[in-house]
This record gives structure tokens, C-alpha cells and sequence, in this order.
């Protein structure tokens, strides 16, 4: 279901209809090429040595052993990186390099410590383990609690908190301090009727993409490298290699394979400049593929937290006054979502008072990456739930409630600007007006109702366009294909030239082919990628106008460019095809090709209402998802089949971290459920068929009306569904996940 | 190091390898006859990625030691089109959206086609409940669902 | 070679016997991840699937025999067994996903040991045997003392099971086993529960059987609940004695996938559900 605002830019030809994705034949028929499947004359199988110890200082390390050994080709430790703290450079830099590979201290399970290449699997095997690593052991942290505490172990030495005035004099494991605020929180609770305050724990949950990471790299003896690797973006894995490395990003070049998913857990690198320098030192292409628990054990989830919520509200459901306390697990290393959360937390109301305080805590975990609208999900499980507790105590509609505070153009959003034209509140309409919110529900069964918000980002795109003599136009870009946006590419070439979408050709090329691409993720590529698509066939109609011009012997601003043709508009001449302009190319100035870098404007903020109807066993805490509706503001849908899968894919991710995903942690700070077998996502007979409505508010600034997708999905369905739960047993849930176990705790605490 | 010579029937080919006796078909397949498709998501038969046919039965290439097979008839992901024809599985999944990464895909192709030979007119609560050894992370399954009625439809009115 | 594929019990029990680190495997499906975890680092996998008996199922007046290598899902299709055992089968097929059911088997299940293991409660609860073969020849035992503990099993040295043995049965007799599992799907069990119960023909229970899974460190059967059961007609007072006995019998951990408390409130529910389960079979 698609619902439109009056624009008079519809009636598109092939934005917004169904097609065969570009890239799909190979995907069904298992051509495509994915970060493991390549191989290489002569490749070397690398393997990681990780530590098992979740803080400790790595005493010595005796890689003798396994350098001895048969088929082992090349060994490598933090010794074989340069070392960023003494060449001065920023503790981001440090950062990453430390988490690619450990130098003195290890700081989470899994970390790695060395690895090594050696001519088959097994024999890689064999060699890991044989390296001998002395570690001291030290104390740990495993949640913010305590980490906060006094008398923490520390993380790391000499850190302290930015953000806080006055700086603290004593180091901990607080990296940063984010906070907002305005009003007066004291006056608007007074003028409440109800307050609601509350406290939420959430555990670190996983991207969970299917496809663990994987690399291949073949460094030359001229100490130049490829590196195949799928990944979100490959310049930027370019740059992060080379920082790890100490090289020049010149000297790597990356081409991307096919993603197996990201969800932002691909946008940093793990064994990527480890496959670089294992091949650097063995003379031979090195391949690397993580093992799925290596995958949960050291790659980033995102952050577990600690949150309190206080909001007021009148009799009439308007919002007098929100404080929110946000603790944020950011793993080994600071960097937690929290600052995104903050902003994001009250970005669906429009309020008076408010102070958010948000805290970058580090944890012997490994360091989070970011997940899927990073930060965002997580406070809104606890300021949404608040909100649906506040409605209750007042008896108004949920929606209602929202409806009578929602953002909208002019808002000022809780982070500073004022909110262009935004859809809240179309979304919230859309689940008001939709059959499913009239479904009666059974014994047992409750409904549930959620918003949630997210920037979308912008960030720097290029892109070139080539004219082929057939006509066919070739699109390349660097952004990688997660979702399907290879299909909205040459949908919006299609478009904007006026040819057949069978027309265009639509490529990912690696870094040496194609300008710069900030990484796919923030929802950025249709509106980022696309605007320089967009604008590079602008480019390329221009001059197809002037070679339309110079075949008639007239002046450009005689030619017009319509459905694909060069039209005299004094129409004294036939007009001319893109193809028939293509094949004379040669003779009019040589090839037709432009190119655009941008870095994008006018990015347009996402929101989605969702409803989430669940039924609960109260004998047992079992639940079952019985129907999910979503409606989401998608600016333009350029391809609506695609638009619907990234939200129903948020929508299942979020439906998993309600109920049964976390991270479980012995108290010896190690992972205990490092599979799939215990890292529970959801399974198709979990799921019902998942409604979606997509709401078209169009983005302004954008030539097709685009507003990212991919992300605000996943922020409203934990509330949604701990909203539903309240609805069907009347119990309020303040953890995640509300698995059996808890919910049944939750019933017997209430009788 | 002296391996193991195994013959068998890959997509309808005569086809034979050498492995290691503990090597997994998953991995004998990927890496001594070559074939991608099957992926390795997990190594532990909780995701799906691996799925292959084995004497028509749909199993984790990954669970299987690779001598098990010895004789026996294996299908892959790349064995379901049939010369310039896509399986109306196949077709199904690319008009219904039902892929985004496609990373599951092979394996939940494999493990539709599987279901469809036995069952071939399933309620969605049985599709659901076949597909529930295939783990999809993009799509919420809703479209890949939705396809495999489709295929199912298309497949009864071709029969 | 590390790999062999008898077609005998006695080859098999012969190449058991011949290399201390061999080990017989039927589906796999429990051995090739806990052989990639390092939890088990056998020398020689003997395959159990090319033995005709293992891979057999057959049936007369007294019993079922089931190879103890059939794939369960060969076994949940067979219709007669289904409808004679439909709790039996709903356990085998709860076993995994059909990627497993089409390896896994119910002495996979039983020798794997796992507290949690879907078979065994309904094998129980349907007083099963298990046929072992050995060096000292064949016996039969009941499949409920051969798990001895999480990952262990009564089978002395090259001792291995041949068949599952199940006798017909018995005229208003049903038998059924639930689980929870926080998915619908793909996962271990947090409770399980087997039930069995014969009625007469004025509804008065005359044999129950009540076994529980993953709540002790093996499955455990429930005298007192069954006590409560026969001779009553199933009523509520019944079934809550039942229930009540269910939850004291447990001896279950904290583990991350269940709590003490859960496991314990949450056995007497299973185990009410599943003999009002057994009982509607009983009379239907």
C-alpha cells in the first residue's frame, strides 16, 4: 500500500515501478560472487589467533612454533604494525588499529593477537595453535554498572570523560558525555498531570548478517596490494587498511565483492589489513574468512545500555517535560551510539523542557560497530514505552496521544535545527487508518504502538555516466549493493534520460575506477549515490543537446531533451534518439560520458509509526507475533518492492531484539552463545506476513522526492511489541529481550 | 597426505573430487569441485546458507562429511535452471523481491524447490515451518514467503 | 583413512573395536560441530548409514523396530507410525529444522546425551528400548538408562545402539510431547515433557507415564504425577497433583537458556498440557 501526497512530480515512468533487479539472475543461480567465494592461483588460507582473556596485557608472544611448521607461509602481531601512538596520530586512528590487531593489551575475548597464512585450512589451524601468547591477566567489565563504578578496572589508562565541565581529574571508563537540553524541566513537570518514570536495561544485540566477514588479499613484490572484500564501502575500507597498515591509500586498491549483509556492522574493518600484510610477508594472495563465532565474539554489536526515563504529560496528552539518562556500552573503545541516541530520543515529539544526558561507556567487549539506525532503537524502546504508559494512565489513544506532540515542519528537533517538511504525522494517520487497527484481538492478545525517527545522512557520492555506441548507458558508482540500490540507480538514470530501464547498465566499481564514496550506510545511497547519478545524466543530457545542436547546426537553447530525444523546438527537424546521438558520437566530439562528486544536501529525516499485535501464554512467557503493521515515510519510493523489503527487514530485526536476541556473557567475560543456536534471530515461522504502508511526504530537496529507508524501521518495534505485551498480561517490561523466562518473571512479580 | 577419491552425481553430472576424510561436502564443494553457491553462514547447520540436496533430501552441505558422498546425487543452488531456463522458483524470487543481499538465497532456493517436491500445494504456515532451517537477515520473509506461493502456483498449472 | 562405512553391525563393532579413537556417527549433525568446537576429537568416524538394519524400519504384532540410524524424517513420513505415534513423531520432528531432520536419528538423539534432546521424553514416556550391540554380543535395554548424564551415556566400550524398539500400542492409549522454545523453531528446548495415558472405557486412567526433558541432567520420568494420574479420570485435581509433581521432580540450572525457577514453573505446565494432550488422543 503506497500513499501519496498531492505532488505534481508523479506520473514517473519508471520510478516507482516493479523490475528485475540488475544484479538478481546472478544471485538466484549462485554466480554472484560474494567476499568468500573468490580464489586465486597459489592462495594461502589465513586464520586468526584471538584472545581468550576478556583484559589482560599481553606479556610475550613465541611465534617460533608456528613458523616452523609445515605449510605455514607467514606469521604476524601487533609488531608487524606501525605504531600510531608514537607517530602521533588521533585516538580514532589508534583505535582502529589496536582493535585490528592487539599491540600490549588485549581488551575483550576475541580480540585478535596474530595470525597466520598457511597453505590449507587445516594446517592454518594447526599453526594457530601453536603460538604461544603470555598474558597477565586483569580485572574486567561487562556492563556499564560496572564499568561506572568506583574502582573499575580501566580500559584504558589516562582517559577522561570529554563533556563534562568541569573535566574530571581522575581517568575511568567513561569516554564522553553528550547532552541537550532546553527549558525548564522543573516548571514542566509541574504542569503535568501524570509522570511516568522508569528504567531500561538492553543487552548488546548483533547485526546478524548471514555472511561472515571475509577478505582476499594478493600484495605484489612491488609492495602494491589488492584487496577483494565485501564490505559497505570500499574506500573506506581503503582508508582504514591503510591506516592499520602505514601505507598510503594509494597502494591499496580495493574492489567490492557482493555483500552478504552489513547493516553498519560492514563499515569498519577487521581482517582486512590483516589479509594485506599476512600477503605482503608470505609473497602470496592470502585469503581470510571469519568463522561465525568469530564473528559474534569480535566484531561489533551494538551497545548494551542502561537508560531512565521521566516524562510528564496533562489529562489532554500533551508532553510537558522529558529527562532521559542514556548509558551506553561502546565496547573496547569509545564510540558508542549514544550521542545519535540522544539526539534521536525526543525527535518525535515537539517539547518545551527536556534534558537527555547521554554517557560513551567502555566495556572488556568487543567494540560496537553500528547497527541499523545506530542508537536510535535503543532509547526509543525506553522513552516510547514511557509514552504508552502515560497514555494509558490518561486513557487516550496511543496515537492520539503522539499525534497531539508530533513533529512537523517547524519543530525545533531536540539536537537545534527546525525540522524541514517532515511525514510524522502522515505515518501515525496511516496506522490510525488502517484495517489492522480495527482487527478485534483474542484471549491473550494485546496491541501495541511505537514511532521512531532517524537523520538519514548525506555524505559524498560519485558517480559517471557513459553513452555506448548502442545506446545503452552504463552507470557506475561506488557504492556497494546491499538493499538493491544498483536497481534504483538505473531507475533513476531511466528516468531522468527518458530511455528504457533494460537500457541501463549499472555498475559498483572499485576504488581505482570510480571517485569517492563514503560508505553505504545512513540510508545515504539513494539520496546521495542517486543525486550524483541524477546529476551526471544532466550532465550527459547537456551534451547530448550540444551534439543534437551541432548534427542540426543550430544553438543549444534551440534543443530540447524529451523521453529520450533531442527535439529541434521548432520541430523542423525529427528528433533524434539517445542511440542514433550515441553512434555519432565519434563524429560529433568523441564519447558522451560526465561525471559528478557531491557531497549531498538536502537529506530528508525519516519517521515510521508501527503496530505491533502479540499474544502472550501467561502460563509459559511465550509469545508470538500475530500481526506487524509499519508505516514509514519514504519521500519517494523508487522502487517500491525494494522500499517495502528494507522495511520489513528493520521490522524482523526489531521483532528479534524485543524477544530473544542478546548477547550472554559468563562472569569470566566470555561469550557463551556464539552461534545461531543460541543467538536466537527470528525464523521464518516466527513471523507473520509483515503489512506495510509506504507514506510518500516527498523530500524537498531531492530531485525525485527521496528520503532514506533503509533505517528508521528497526527503531520503533522493541516499544512496539513491549507496548503490546503491556496490552495483552498488563505488564510493563524494563528489559531486553523479553524472552520466556522474563516475561513469565514479569507475570509472577505482578501476582 | 593421501585423500580420499569420491565419485558422485553433481546436478546431474558425473563428478568426482579428492578430500580429506573430516573435510565437509560444504567445503569440498566450494573448494575441490568449485561450485560458490552453497555458502557457509554458520558451519553448524543453523542457518541454512549450505543447503543442498542429497538424494533429493534437503541437508546441511556443512554436517555432511564429504565421503559420505560416495554414489550419491547432489543438487546445488546451481543445478535448479535448466539450460536458458530459470526454475519458477528462481523467477519467483526475483519478481517478488524475495532476495536483498542474497546471501540465504541459494539455500532458501534449494530448500523451497526440496518442500515443493513433496508438498506441492503448502499452506504458508507449512512454507513457514519448511523454511524454518533457512535464516534470512534482510528480508523479514515475508517476500521470499510470498514467492514461493507463487512458484508453487506457477508449478501446479505447468504439472 | 579416518572414514569407514561398514555394511554390517559387525564390521562396524569390529572397526569400533580396532582403533581406540573411532566413534560411530549416523546423522552428524551433534558430531561435526562439536568436532569444530574441539569438544570431541575423534580418530575414526565410523558411518553407521550403510547398515541395512540401522536404516530399516520395520513392524509386527508385538513392536516397532527402528533402525537407530533412520533419519527422523523418514520415520515422521511413514504414515502408519505416525498415526499410531503422533506424539512420538511430533518429538522426532521437533528435533531440528528439516536440514536436520533429514540426518538426524533417534539414536543420534539418545547416544548424544543431551538433557534437552526432543526424542527421548516421548521414547520414554512410551517405555522404548534401545537394542545395543557390542563386543559381548547384543542386549536390550530401556532407552531411558542409557543417558547418564549431559554428554554421557551408559555404552561401554564399543557398545553401540542398533535399533529402537517400541511395542504396539495399546487400545485407548494417546501420547504426545510438548516443548518451549522461545522460537518456533531451530531451537534446544527448555522444557520438554512426554506423556502416555491409557483409559478405560468409563475414562478412569489405568497407566500414565509422565517424563520430563532438560530440567535434569538426564530425562527424568515423574512416579508421583503418574501416581496422580491413575485411577482418577484426568480431572483438574488430578492434573494439578500432576503438574505440582512435575515441578518438584526437577532438578534443573540456571543456564542462558532458562532459569531454575522457570524450568521448574514451567515443567508442571508442560507436563499437565501434555497428558491432557495424550488424554484427548486416548479418546479420539
Amino acid at each position: 500500500m503506497t500513499v501519496t501526497e498531492d505532488n505534481p512530480n508523479t506520473g514517473y515512468k519508471w520510478v516507482g515501478t516493479h523490475q528485475i533487479r540488475p544484479d538478481g539472475l546472478d544471485k538466484v543461480t549462485g554466480k554472484a560472487r560474494f567476499g568468500a567465494d573468490l580464489v586465486l592461483p597459489g592462495m594461502l588460507h589465513g586464520r586468526v589467533l584471538r584472545s581468550p582473556h576478556a583484559h589482560a596485557r599481553i606479556v610475550s608472544i613465541d611465534t617460533s612454533d608456528a613458523e616452523a611448521m609445515e605449510g605455514v607461509r607467514a606469521v604476524i602481531t601487533g609488531a608487524d604494525f606501525p605504531d600510531l601512538v608514537e607517530a602521533g596520530r588521533s585516538t580514532a586512528d589508534i583505535a582502529v588499529a589496536a582493535n585490528a590487531m592487539a599491540r600490549d593489551k588485549v581488551l575483550y575475548e576475541g580480540h585478535p593477537v596474530a595470525a597466520v597464512a598457511a597453505t590449507t585450512r587445516e594446517l592454518a589451524a594447526a599453526a594457530v595453535k601453536a603460538i604461544k601468547v603470555t598474558y597477565e591477566v586483569l580485572g574486567h567489565v561487562l556492563t556499564v554498572d560496572e564499568a561506572m563504578a568506583d574502582g573499575a578496572p580501566l580500559l584504558h589508562d589516562g582517559m577522561i570523560t570529554n563533556g563534562v565541565d568541569p573535566k574530571p581529574e581522575t581517568p575511568s571508563n567513561v569516554a564522553a558525555k553528550t547532552t541537550f537540553e532546553r527549558g525548564d524541566l522543573d516548571k514542566g513537570f509541574a504542569e503535568a498531570d501524570m509522570v511516568v518514570e522508569r528504567e531500561f536495561t538492553t543487552k548488546p544485540v548483533h547485526q546478524g548478517y548471514i555472511e561472515p566477514h571475509a577478505a582476499v588479499a594478493d600484495c605484489g613484490q612491488d609492495g602494491r596490494a589488492t584487496l577483494w572484500c565485501s564490505s559497505q564501502g570500499h574506500f573506506a575500507m581503503r582508508a582504514y587498511a591503510c591506516t592499520v597498515l602505514g601505507w598510503d591509500t594509494g597502494r591499496l586498491k580495493v574492489i567490492p565483492a557482493e555483500i552478504g549483509g552489513g547493516f553498519g556492522g560492514k563499515t569498519v574493518i577487521y581482517l582486512e589489513p590483516l589479509a594485506v600484510r599476512l600477503s605482503q610477508k608470505a609473497g602470496r594472495p592470502v585469503k581470510l574468512v571469519m568463522d561465525r563465532d568469530e564473528v559474534f565474539r569480535a566484531t561489533g554489536p551494538t551497545s548494551g545500555s542502561r537508560m531512565k526515563v521521566k516524562m510528564g504529560m496533562t489529562n489532554e496528552g500533551r508532553i510537558t517535560a522529558a529527562q532521559v539518562w542514556l548509558a551506553f556500552e561502546a565496547g573496547a573503545f569509545p564510540g558508542s551510539p549514544v550521542g545519535a541516541a540522544s539526539m534521536c530520543a525526543l525527535a518525535c515529539y515537539d517539547l518545551e523542557n527536556f534534558l537527555i544526558e547521554g554517557y560513551d561507556v567502555v566495556v572488556n567487549k568487543p567494540r560496537v560497530a553500528a547497527y541499523r539506525a545506530p542508537g536510535a532503537p535503543i532509547s526509543a524502546f525506553a522513552v516510547e514505552s514511557v509514552v504508552d504508559e502515560l497514555a494509558k494512565g490518561i486513557g487516550m489513544d496511543p496515537i492520539d496521544v503522539r499525534l497531539a506532540n508530533a513533529a512537523k515542519e517547524g519543530t525545533q528537533a531536540p539536537y537545534g535545527p527546525k525540522m524541514p517538511r517532515v511525514g510524522l504525522i502522515e505515518t501515525l494517520e496511516a496506522i490510525k487508518n488502517h484495517p489492522n487497527y480495527q482487527a478485534e484481538l483474542g484471549p491473550n492478545q494485546g496491541r501495541g504502538v511505537a514511532c521512531g525517527f532517524w537523520f538519514n545522512a548525506g555524505m559524498n557520492s560519485s558517480a559517471t555516466v557513459h553513452v555506448n555506441e548502442d545506446g545503452t548507458v552504463t552507470v557506475v558508482t561506488g557504492s556497494p549493493d546491499i538493499g538493491g540500490s544498483r536497481q534504483s540507480m538505473a531507475l533513476m538514470a531511466a528516468e531522468t534520460l527518458g530511455i528504457a530501464y533494460d537500457r541501463i547498465r549499472p555498475v559498483v566499481a572499485d576504488t581505482e575506477t570510480v571517485g569517492f564514496n563514503d560508505v553505504t550506510g545512513g540510508s545515504r545511497v539513494t539520496l546521495a549515490t542517486g543525486a550524483a547519478v541524477v546529476e551526471s545524466c544532466e550532465k550527459v543530457i547537456e551534451s547530448l543537446r550540444e551534439r543534437a545542436a551541432k548534427t542540426w547546426d543550430c544553438e543549444v537553447d534551440e534543443v530540447e531533451w524529451v523521453d529520450g530525444q533531442a527535439q529541434r523546438s521548432d520541430g523542423s527537424q525529427p528528433p533524434l534518439s539517445l542511440g542514433d546521438l550515441a553512434s555519432k558520437a565519434g563524429r560529433t566530439g568523441g564519447p558522451i560520458s560526465a561525471n559528478a562528486s557531491l557531497n549531498a544536501r538536502g537529506v530528508g529525516a525519516g519517521y515510521s509509526t508501527q503496530m505491533a499485535d502479540i499474544e502472550v501464554d501467561p502460563e509459559t512467557g511465550v509469545s508470538r507475533i500475530v500481526r506487524y503493521t509499519t508505516a514509514q515515510d519514504a519521500g519517494r519510493a523508487i522502487s517500491p518492492q525494494y522500499v517495502e523489503g528494507q522495511f520489513q527487514g528493520g521490522v524482523a530485526q526489531g521483532i528479534g531484539w524485543a524477544l530473544n536476541e542478546e548477547y550472554v556473557h559468563g562472569t569470566d567475560g566470555r561469550m557463551q552463545n556464539q552461534s545461531f543456536l543460541d543467538y536466537r534471530i527470528p525464523v521464518a515461522s516466527d513471523l507473520p506476513m509483515i503489512d506495510t504502508v509506504i507514506v510518500e511526504v516527498p523530500n524537498p530537496a531531492h530531485p525525485y522526492g527521496v528520503r532514506g529507508v533503509g533505517e528508521v524501521g528497526i527503531v520503533p518495534p522493541m516499544a512496539a511489541v513491549a507496548n503490546a505485551i503491556n496490552g495483552a498480561i498488563g505488564v510493563r517490561m524494563e528489559a531486553l529481550p523479553m524472552s520466556p523466562p522474563s516475561i513469565l518473571a514479569a507475570v509472577n512479580d505482578q501476582s | 597426505m593421501s585423500r580420499r577419491h569420491v565419485n558422485c552425481t553433481i546436478n546431474g553430472d558425473s563428478a568426482d573430487f579428492l578430500t580429506e576424510d573430516f573435510t565437509t561436502l560444504l567445503n569440498a564443494l566450494r573448494d575441490e569441485v568449485g561450485l560458490m553457491g552453497a555458502k557457509e553462514g554458520c558451519g553448524t547447520g543453523d542457518c541454512g546458507a549450505c543447503s543442498v540436496l542429497m538424494d533429493g533430501h534437503v541437508t546441511c552441505a556443512c554436517l555432511i562429511f564429504a565421503p559420505e558422498a560416495e554414489g550419491r546425487t547432489i543438487v546445488t543452488v546451481e543445478g535448479l535452471a535448466d539450460h536458458t531456463e530459470l526454475h519458477p522458483l528462481q523467477q519467483a524470487f526475483l519478481e517478488n523481491a524475495a532476495l536483498q543481499c542474497g546471501i540465504c538465497t541459494p539455500g532458501f532456493l534449494v530448500a523451497a524447490k526440496a518442500l515443493l517436491d513433496r508438498n506441492p500445494d503448502p499452506t504458508e504456515t507449512e512454507i513457514r515451518y519448511a523454511l524454518a532451517g533457512n535464516l534470512c537477515r534482510c528480508t523479514g520473509y515475508d517476500k521470499i514467503i510470498r514467492a514461493v506461493q507463487d512458484a508453487a502456483e506457477q508449478l501446479r498449472a505447468n504439472a | 583413512m579416518n572414514y569407514t562405512s561398514p555394511t554390517t553391525v559387525e564390521e562396524a563393532a569390529a572397526a569400533l573395536a580396532s582403533t581406540p579413537g573411532a566413534r560411530v556417527f549416523a546423522g552428524a549433525t551433534d558430531v561435526v560441530p562439536q568436532m569444530r568446537s574441539g569438544r570431541i576429537a575423534p580418530e575414526v568416524l565410523v558411518d553407521l548409514k550403510g547398515i541395512e538394519e540401522l536404516t530399516s524400519v520395520s513392524v509386527d504384532d508385538e513392536k516397532w523396530t527402528i533402525g537407530a540410524a533412520v533419519a527422523t524424517a523418514r520415520l515422521t513420513e511413514d504414515p502408519t507410525f505416525s498415526a499410531e505415534f503422533p506424539g512420538l513423531c511430533e518429538a522426532a520432528g521437533l528435533i531440528g529444522s528439516d536440514q536436520i531432520q533429514n540426518r538426524s536419528s533417534l539414536g543420534g538423539n539418545l547416544c548424544n546425551a543431551s538433557p534437552a534432546a526432543d526424542s527421548v521424553p516421548a521414547m520414554v514416556a512410551n517405555h522404548a528400548r534401545a537394542v545395543v550391540a557390542g563386543p559381548g554380543g547384543r542386549r536390550v535395554v530401556d532407552v531411558a538408562d542409557i543417558p547418564t548424564g549431559p554428554g554421557s551415556t551408559s555404552l561401554g566400550a564399543g557398545e553401540f545402539v542398533v535399533a529402537i524398539e517400541v511395542d504396539r500400542k495399546p487400545a485407548s492409549t494417546g501420547e504426545a510431547y510438548l516443548r518451549i522454545t522461545p522460537r518456533t523453531e531451530m531451537d534446544i528446548a527448555i522444557v520438554g515433557a512426554g506423556a502416555r495415558v491409557t483409559l478405560d472405557e468409563n475414562g478412569v486412567c489405568t497407566a500414565a507415564t509422565v517424563s520430563l526433558g532438560a530440567v535434569a541432567p538426564t530425562v527424568v520420568r515423574v512416579p508421583d504425577a503418574e501416581a496422580a494420574l491413575v485411577g482418577s479420570t484426568l480431572d483438574d485435581e488430578a492434573l494439578a497433583a500432576c503438574a505440582a509433581a512435575a515441578s518438584a521432580m526437577c532438578s534443573p540450572i540456571d543456564d542462558m537458556r532458562g532459569t531454575v525457577e522457570y524450568r521448574t514453573q514451567v515443567a508442571g505446565v508442560l507436563a499437565r498440557r501434555a497428558v491432557v494432550a495424550a488424554a484427548e488422543r486416548a479418546r479420539g
